[in-house]
């Protein structure tokens, strides 16, 4: 499994890319591996506004639906409709094609608790 | 396993609409004696078809073994040993369907004045009482259609009494070992989810609910049993924690199973409950029928009831309209009458004592399962567990063979698979409930066969991959079936 080190990430399995004023938001490799086939994904329209820790999509695997738990808040400046037609991607690029919204971001306090790579790998260990 | 009667002749069966042929007739009507009328003209134009593209004409004894043959395909608890963990797939006794057939009970109509169906309003009436003792609430409506429309009728009246009070509530916490059900109906009811963690072993702990409880928070939704099938021993104090700040104690009666003569809910705190008759009182479950969940509340809740409510006064029993606080009715009529009767009938054949050794019985054979099992599949909790237990594939992943693959071989083996992949918090789960009305011997063909799938998972992990080989159908493509539907039939 890959954890690139140019990323963040959170608890609730959310990879997270830093550019600027915006991120890009998708889901990690542990997320696609665990949850399985992803059949259906929900996210929300251009213009939004999600909230750090609230979620902001769906995501259906063949064995359960999970909520997108939105790593910062602010507001949906772009959205990848292409995963909507194709959720497949989300299991085989989860951090290339399937990337899901960017967000520009609100609060740039709210990027201090996301974790790095090598933090990511030892939170899914222990929570195994 | 020999292969001596796990064989059997099953015969193909196309789509009814394949076997149409055009102009056949099932059953030809007797002549018209009124003059056919032309729905030009009667009808507006926007109504009217001229032509079904493939509607199915078949004789009648071709629809009769059409779906005779369906109905052989099909796997129910008359069929065959069902461990789907949280459903309570218990044997649904024949003579409930006796007696919701009776005429006097299958043939009235919800019109009818309430003096011609006095029989059937008594029976309700105590339908309600037994439930009440049962739960140790104070009062019960039986309106509610299922288990999920019971939670959203207890979240709609705690709603009501907050309002009612002057001060809306906005909160309902849920435990990460609740039913999925549970966080979809608070949401329906306007309430919004505040989640909470389990601990390392699966409780509940009050410094997790006293964390998060507050005065905006209108009570706790707690499945009890869990849906790990442990039961929540902090429960009197997580109930004094929530009632400190003036909210109400839910408890899903999902798992009511485990609990009936020997815990009295009301009196652990409890405020409000609802039922799923389809589970706990061995009525007809899933596409068998429509469900029923009835609501117990405490009496704070009481006035806050759907509407109508039974009356019995001097006698005789009358419906209730004027209920300025209730919430209103729920349910067209006054919910699903017939299930109601099949609970009835369940509950007068078993008796108090009836009922408690069912769910002790339920509890033993739940734990003989998993004491049989612990060393072949790995045991989420190790703890004496209520009517049910949850084991995962972690001992098997190293072999390349997950929880899926077990369940899909266990059909071989002619079971049905438990439930797999919930409860959420463990990882690969396998959920198994017996329930009580399982032999020794149906355990032990199951426990043996779950031993086996163990092996073959060690020795032949391809076995597994391709299962089940010995059924009509082989393992269907869920992703393409879920990521393409074929919702339709079209002719070619």
């Amino acid at each position: 499994m890959e954890f690139p080190k140019d990323l963040k990430y959170t608890k609730e399995h959310e990879w997270v890319k830093v550019e600027g004023s915006i991120v890009t938001v998708g889901i990690t490799d542990y997320a696609q591996d665990s949850l399985g086939d992803v059949v259906y994904v929900e996210l929300p329209q251009e213009g939004v506004s999600v909230t750090k820790n609230e979620p902001f999509g769906v995501v259906e695997s063949v064995k359960a639906v999970s909520d997108l738990y939105s790593p910062i808040s602010g507001s949906v400046h772009e959205v990848n409709d292409a995963i909507i037609d194709s959720p497949e991607a989300i299991n085989e690029d989860p951090y290339g094609d399937a990337w899901m919204i960017r967000v520009e971001i609100g609060n740039p306090g709210d990027l201090s608790d996301l974790m790095s790579s090598d933090e990511y790998q030892k939170f899914i260990e222990e929570e195994k | 396993m020999g292969e001596n009667g796990v064989k059997g002749l099953l015969l193909d069966e196309p789509l009814i609409f394949e076997r149409s042929s055009e102009g056949r007739v099932g059953v030809a009507p007797a002549e018209f004696d009124i003059p056919e009328a032309d729905p030009k003209g009667l009808l507006p134009a926007g109504l009217l078809r001229d032509k079904i593209d493939g509607f199915p004409e078949v004789s009648e004894m071709d629809a009769v073994r059409h779906y005779t043959r369906l109905s052989q395909w099909n796997f129910g608890v008359d069929s065959g040993f069902y461990p789907l963990g949280s459903c309570t797939m218990k044997y649904n006794p024949k003579v409930n369907e006796v007696a919701c057939r009776l005429p006097g009970l299958s043939l009235i109509h919800p019109y009818e004045p309430e003096e011609l169906v006095q029989g059937a309003l008594e029976l309700m009436y105590e339908l309600e009482g037994y439930l009440a003792e049962i739960s140790g609430m104070d009062a019960v409506t039986l309106q509610p259609s299922a288990g999920a429309h019971g939670e959203l009728c207890g979240l709609l009246m705690m709603a009501a009494y907050f309002k009612d009070k002057g001060r809306a509530r906005t909160k309902i916490i849920i435990p990460d070992t609740a039913h999925g059900t549970n966080p979809a109906s608070s949401h329906l009811a306007g309430f919004k989810v505040v989640p909470v963690k389990s601990d390392g072993k699966g409780a509940l702990s009050v410094e997790a609910i006293k964390a998060v409880m507050d005065e905006d928070t209108a009570g706790l939704m707690v499945t009890n049993p869990n849906t790990i099938g442990l039961f929540e021993k902090n429960i009197k104090e997580i109930a004094r924690v929530v009632h400190s700040k003036g909210g109400f104690l839910y408890c899903d009666g999902a798992n009511l199973n485990a609990l009936m003569g020997i815990v009295n809910l009301g009196a652990i705190g409890v405020d409000l409950i609802q039922f799923n008759l389809h589970k706990t009182f061995s009525t007809p479950h899933g596409g068998g029928g429509p469900g029923s969940g009835p609501v117990g509340v405490k009496k704070a809740l009481e006035p806050f009831l759907p509407a109508p409510r039974i009356k019995k006064a001097r006698g005789k029993y009358s419906l209730e309209y004027v209920r300025p606080k209730s919430i209103g009715r729920l349910k067209a009529f006054y919910g699903n009458f017939s299930i109601m009767v099949r609970a009835y009938a369940y509950i007068r054949r078993m008796g108090g004592e009836g009922l408690k050794r069912a769910s002790e019985t339920a509890i033993l054979n739940a734990n003989y399962i998993k004491e049989q099992l612990k060393d072949t599949y790995h045991l989420a909790y190790d703890e004496p567990c209520m009517h049910e237990s949850v084991f995962s594939d972690k001992n098997l992943l190293g072999y390349g063979v997950t929880t899926m693959d077990v369940a899909k071989r266990l059909i071989d083996y002619g079971f049905h698979p438990p439930t797999v992949y919930f409860p959420l918090v463990v990882h690969g789960a396998i959920m198994i409930e017996p329930t009580e009305t399982e032999t020794k011997e149906t355990m032990d063909k199951f426990i043996e066969a779950m031993k086996s799938i163990a092996e073959e998972a060690r020795t032949n992990p391809e076995l597994l991959k391709n299962a089940p080989i010995k059924t009509k159908v082989r393992r269907v493509d869920e992703t393409r079936a879920a990521r393409e539907p074929v919702l339709r039939w079209v002719k070619k």
